[in-house]
């Protein structure tokens, strides 16, 4: 135990290595220690978030080898030698991912806690399938809980976002809500 | 977050064969894990008793689906995802594809594996109906070799099987006979996702010259664990699919099942439900049947 | 000034304030935080649901001496929850009331070593009978809260309900029950605490009302206002479920901070927090209607009870609300309320989105349509004859000044849903078909901000400021957690200074920095903080007008160089209001008479509905929901918030139960407790009508809590319009459309057409 009263990650435990969004790691921990808990406590990346420890929520959500895996239901040392991207992973050079942008411009995020692993979910349905039916969309993010928005305006997003794959999104635009609205102002 | 990832052993020796020798060098002491959809649950809710586990995830011999011309064989740590891209699987055994596709959400899905699902051995396991409609074989492997076990005889008791001490659950495999059948599988969840089965039917069968043959029911939920329906096929083989069938096999189906109460459902919901499910199967055999 | 004007801000979907921070995963919530020498803390809680604590024994292969045990005893205040009634203790002192209860609390370095402390505390009990309904409760032969196990109760009168009945062309009775719901924010409860003898209490937390938990810190520690600090964390996800909870967490966290002379965090994991934290409260709704022979009410009198749990937190202001919200928007010339909140030994019950309305406005308009069903009336028709307009009377005799459009709302949404011709084609398909269609609907309002004289009581005092750098600050102890506070608040003070939406931003949800503007609850934050921050803005630019040579006109840079010359000769710059009451608010809340809601939101929300009948499964196909808000300030997110609380709506009706066995929650997982997922919501269609309301920010009203109201009896109602079969009580689950449909069916008759 170290002064922080945490336990020490110590090379009595043999090393695990694999890349997260782009870099290589190498963690000393317990080979059952949870994916999630590796990144959030060891590699400091708090971006992946639990919400319910069962697989049932999707916060966690990670991509590993190009598939969507609940990182807290991953031990560790079934990670090595994986390729791991993260929420972290997806804007370049601070450039927000096509989905991130679609998220902000459509209000696919609330409360926010939901959104990595949200985003993480549609980045890997997108990687698949650019262009999906509504139904796909769904399907892919059924493993991902959101209870602020209700899910419509994250569908908008990922449709937006698979739709701006095909020019370039607009910068400044300010999306046009799909909704109604009359003013009675007297 | 109740578990203590330095309470247990997690080894990986990294081949078949290695994990076969330490199970066999300590009997009952080294629980095989694969994607961990289900132990990494009971890790997390501090209830994972098992303090050495062996790592499968990784060993290719393990995920290997194999087409023949009789069968199609699935290594146990196939995942559901695995299954769902196959091209033979989706085109003649498309309950299993259908299975594979309600499992969880894709997040379970590229971890979680057939094999798991088995052994894990839930009342509700979500491949089990298709398996036993399409009458499916599990091959066990050891030190001392392998056998082969109908599906329908591999659960003993409520989360009981017949895997030895020293045992894998090696591969599952499906006759490839199925092209005439017809097929059914529908699971009753809390919602459309994510959801544990309240109670499922798988089935196939063979209708000839108007009649039933070679009828398999498979059920989860409605026993202790998953199982044919014996009795109800009993009263459908030889029958046509007549309204009078129909009425016989709902009343067979309803004393044969033994659903229970728990936090999920009640007993009678699922029997009923059962029934229905079986009806409508039925009938769609009748509209089908019916056409030239 | 504001209502009216065009607006270049106010009114248009900006990013969200905090957005790109929550997209790229630098948001920090509460678990993401680590202070320095930081340990962790888990409670010890009560196994049974009454009785008395006989010992307490620790394990004696445990190093107790590594650990920090708090009790009782350590509390240097008041052993209680300051909130309304002081009746919650912070820890169990002898007696526990219901299962979980605190009763010690625990700290250590090591997460794994405390989980293995906790399952060394043994406490025995003397276990004392246990109520668990409103029915117990009631009857009384248990006394197990006050003298009378009565939370609270309220009586409404308007004219005279008991001459009515002999009038009446018709009288129709009906009961309506709503279950328990869990919050379920994807973000678990969390605090982290600290202590120091220079700055005494300081917490961080997932939180929606930092001078709630400030209040009830300054209760358990006995310290003055300088002493104690609380700072909202990134929160994901409140719903209510973080208005007082957090209070006993903080509570629990800075006790052991205290002692142990470390930071303390503690951050539920799911399992606890669904067993241990508040949910809304059930009902049960009696509903005795007279009407004459055109199908106008006569005559309501309602009886309705709430289950509060074990102690009073916030039952009595729930009860209040469902009682203001149980008549309906209709007009009736005699009502009788009569409402009680009742102890059980449940976990308390608290603050849930809608706030009591959800349960009245379910009992309310399932009610109305057996009414119709009795009355062989259409149940729009029956409806649109009892429609509250501009100039009649609510039950409170409230006259209604404001322009209403309850008629055009309604005509809309049967428009935009084809209900009618829908409705016909259903009941032409349902006979042949094994999935059964039907439609159904819900008129309601919500009364927005704090019942009566209730803002006037929390007096919020809120504003802006100018920092040397130039950059406008909104001072508010109003929280984000999704809603769009940050958001909508610097629209609003940007729009009022003339400025850019960048120019503003949000001073941190810190008391040591921002004023009580009021808790974040009661859809209170648009419509009455929007307007002092609002007036507060107007009032800054008068200041700069009159000390700082601001034209009559400026630009952006004019206004940023006169703050920078107000600076210069004065110090700071700041701006703040106390809330004031629009004119002519008359509230007795003896009587329960007067204007009960400054502004109301206005609703007629449509479901279609699909019963599966060889399942038993009812599933929302499609929902339209039309409402009057007063201004929309932010068109995207006042979407989102309809679409998010319709979502929980339909969870409350069709998904979501809480499964209570002896107290204790017993399906405390996400696996058990069910919500919708994406595949299960319906596509959601969203009208907004606006009135712009004077004093609201920039003529908004609430719309936050509306949503919820809606669906659940839109959706019965469908269901009984699908069927045949009138349900009327809720969650509605397969299994209890299977009770209702068919359990009466032998087995042989074919489910199926």
């Amino acid at each position: 135990m170290n002064a922080n009263g945490r336990a020490r990650t110590d090379a009595h435990w043999p090393a695990i290595r694999f890349t997260v969004n782009g870099e290589i790691r190498t963690v000393n921990v317990p080979p059952m220690k949870r994916l999630l808990d590796v990144l959030r406590e060891d590699l400091h990346l708090t971006g992946t978030k639990e919400g319910c420890g069962e697989g049932e929520c999707g916060s966690c959500s990670v991509r590993m080898n190009d598939e969507l895996v609940n990182s807290c239901l991953v031990p560790v040392l079934q990670a090595e030698g994986a390729d791991i991207q993260t929420v972290e992973g997806l804007a370049l050079d601070g450039e927000l991912h096509p989905l991130q942008e679609a998220f902000l411009q459509n209000g696919g995020a609330q409360c926010g806690i939901c959104t990595p692993g949200m985003l993480m979910a549609a980045a890997q349905l997108l990687a698949h399938r650019p262009h999906p039916s509504e139904a796909e969309i769904r399907e892919g993010l059924a493993g991902n809980l959101c209870r602020c928005t209700g899910f419509v305006r994250i569908f908008e997003s990922v449709a937006a976002a698979a739709g701006a794959s095909e020019s370039e999104p607009a910068k400044e635009s300010v999306k046009e809500p799909k909704m109604e609205q009359t003013n009675h102002a007297r | 977050m109740r578990g203590n990832a330095e309470m247990h052993s997690l080894v990986a020796p990294g081949t078949l064969g290695a994990v076969l020798d330490l199970l066999a060098a300590e009997p009952g002491q080294w629980t095989p894990i694969a994607g961990g959809t289900e132990l990494m649950v009971a890790f997390s809710a501090g209830r994972l008793n098992a303090a050495k586990l062996v790592n499968l995830w990784g060993i290719p011999d393990l995920r290997i689906i194999e087409v023949t011309p009789q069968s199609v064989a699935i290594g146990a740590a196939s995942t559901f995802l695995d299954l769902r891209k196959h091209a033979v699987i989706n085109a003649e055994l498309p309950l299993l594809a259908k299975a594979a596709s309600w499992i969880g959400s894709v997040a379970n899905q590229s971890r979680a594996t057939l094999g798991g699902n088995l052994v894990n051995g839930s009342p509700a396991a979500d491949s089990s109906p298709a398996l036993l409609a399409y009458d499916a074989e599990i091959e066990i492997i050891s030190v001392r070799g392998r056998r082969k076990v109908p599906y329908s005889e591999f659960h003993t008791g409520y989360k009981r099987n017949v895997l030895a001490a020293d045992e894998l659950l090696y591969a599952i495999h499906l006759p490839r006979r199925f092209a005439r059948h017809r097929q059914y599988l529908r699971k009753v969840g809390t919602r459309r996702a994510m959801a544990i089965a309240k109670v499922a039917l798988g089935a196939t069968a063979l209708l000839e010259q108007g009649v039933l043959r070679e009828t398999r029911l498979g059920a989860a939920s409605l026993a202790p664990y998953p199982t044919r329906l014996k009795q109800t096929e009993a009263a459908l083989l030889g029958q046509p699919p007549t309204r009078e069938t129909v009425l016989a096999a709902r009343r067979a189906l309803f004393a044969e099942v033994q659903p229970i109460d728990d936090i999920r459902s009640t007993a009678e919901y699922r029997r009923r439900v059962a029934v229905n499910l079986l009806e409508e199967f039925l009938l769609e055999l009748r509209r089908e049947g019916s056409r030239p | 000034m504001s209502t009216h004007a065009t607006t270049r801000i106010v009114g248009t979907s900006v990013p969200r304030k905090e957005g790109v921070d929550k997209l790229v995963g630098r948001a920090c919530y509460v678990d993401d935080m680590e202070r320095e020498g930081m340990w962790y803390g888990a409670t010890v809680r009560s196994t049974i649901p009454r009785g008395l604590i006989r010992s307490i024994a620790f394990d004696r292969r445990i190093d107790w001496s590594q650990f920090t045990v708090v009790t009782a005893a350590d509390i240097p205040g008041e052993n209680i929850i300051q909130l309304i009634i002081a009746d919650q203790p912070c820890l169990a002192d002898g007696k526990v009331n219901h299962c979980e209860e605190p009763i010690l609390l625990l700290a250590h370095p090591d997460k794994h070593k405390l989980r293995e402390a906790l399952g060394g505390v043994k406490i025995e009990y003397d276990p004392l009978p246990p109520v668990f309904s409103i029915e117990e409760s009631e009857r009384q032969d248990l006394i197990v809260w006050g003298a009378d196990n009565l939370l609270k109760s309220f009586l409404l009168e308007k004219g005279d309900v008991d001459s009515a009945w002999a009038r009446a062309a018709n009288i129709v009775e009906g009961e309506y029950c709503t279950g328990g719901q869990e919050h379920l924010y994807i973000e678990n409860q969390g605090v982290i605490a600290e202590y120091s003898a220079e700055d005494e209490v300081t917490v961080w937390g997932s939180l929606q009302c930092p001078y709630y938990v400030f209040k009830a810190l300054r209760g358990v520690f006995d310290l003055p206002e300088d002493k104690v600090r609380v700072v909202q964390t990134e929160t994901g996800g409140a719903f209510g479920g973080k208005e007082d909870y957090p209070s006993i967490l903080a509570c629990h966290a800075a006790l052991l901070a205290k002692k142990s002379g470390h930071p303390v965090k503690m951050v539920y994991d799911r399992m606890e927090d669904l067993a241990v934290t508040t949910k809304r409260h059930p009902a049960r709704v009696r509903h005795r209607t007279a009407l004459d022979k055109n199908g106008k009410l006569l005559a309501m009198e309602i009886h309705l009870d709430t289950d509060g749990g074990a102690y009073a937190t916030l039952s009595s202001t729930v009860l209040s609300r469902a009682t203001l919200h149980s008549t309906g928007p209709y007009l009736c010339p005699n009502v009788r309320v009569r409402a009680h909140s009742w102890a059980t030994n449940h976990v308390p019950y608290g603050a849930f989105r809608g706030f009591g309305a959800p349960q009245a406005v379910f009992a309310m308009e399932r009610h109305m349509d057996e009414v119709a069903a009795a009355l062989g009336l259409d149940p729009i028709e029956l409806r649109r004859r009892n429609f509250l307009h501009e100039g009649d009377t609510n039950a409170t005799e409230q006259l209604m000044r404001e322009p209403m459009m309850l008629d055009q709302l309604l005509d809309r949404a049967l428009q935009e849903s084809d209900y009618h011709a829908k409705r016909s084609q259903f009941a032409r398909e349902n006979a042949r078909n094994p999935v059964k269609r039907g439609m159904g609907i819900a008129a309601f309002y919500h009364g927005s901000g704090f019942t009566g004289s209730g803002e006037l009581y929390l007096n919020s005092l809120g504003g802006v400021d100018v920092t040397p750098e130039g950059k406008v600050r909104v001072l508010v102890s109003n929280t984000e957690f999704g809603q769009g506070t940050n958001t909508i608040l610097t629209q609003i003070a940007a729009e009022a200074l003339g400025i850019e939406y960048s120019d503003v931003t949000m001073a941190a949800p810190d008391t040591n920095m921002v004023p009580n503007s009021g808790p974040t609850v009661a859809s209170r934050t648009s419509m009455v903080v929007g307007r002092l921050i609002e007036r507060a803005s107007l009032q800054l630019i008068s200041l700069l007008r009159e000390q700082a040579n601001l034209g009559a006109t400026y630009t952006r840079e004019e206004f940023l160089a006169a703050c920078e010359r107000y600076r210069a000769a004065h110090g700071e710059l700041s701006s703040m209001c106390h809330y004031e009451a629009p004119p002519g608010i008359y509230w007795d809340d003896q009587k329960y008479h007067g204007e009960s809601y400054g502004a109301y939101a206005w609703a007629i929300y449509v479901a279609q509905v699909a019963v599966d009948t060889v399942t038993y499964s009812a599933e929302v196909e499609d929902f339209w929901a039309v409402q009057e808000v007063g201004r929309v300030l932010h068109p995207v997110m006042a979407a989102g918030q309809i679409e998010g609380g319709i979502a929980q709506g339909i969870g409350y009706a069709l998904y979501e139960k809480v499964v209570l066995a002896d107290g204790r929650m017993t399906n405390n997982q996400m696996t058990n407790y069910i919500m919708p997922t994406a595949e299960d919501v319906p596509p959601i269609h969203v009208y907004f009508e606006e009135i712009p309301f004077r004093y609201g920010g920039f003529g908004a009203k609430g719309i936050g809590e509306l949503p919820h109201d809606g669906p659940a009896p839109a959706i019965l109602n469908a269901i009984r319009d699908a069927t045949g079969v009138s349900f009327t009580s809720i969650p509605l689950l397969p299994e209890d459309l299977y009770a209702g449909l068919a359990a009466s069916q032998p087995v042989e008759e074919p489910a199926l057409p």
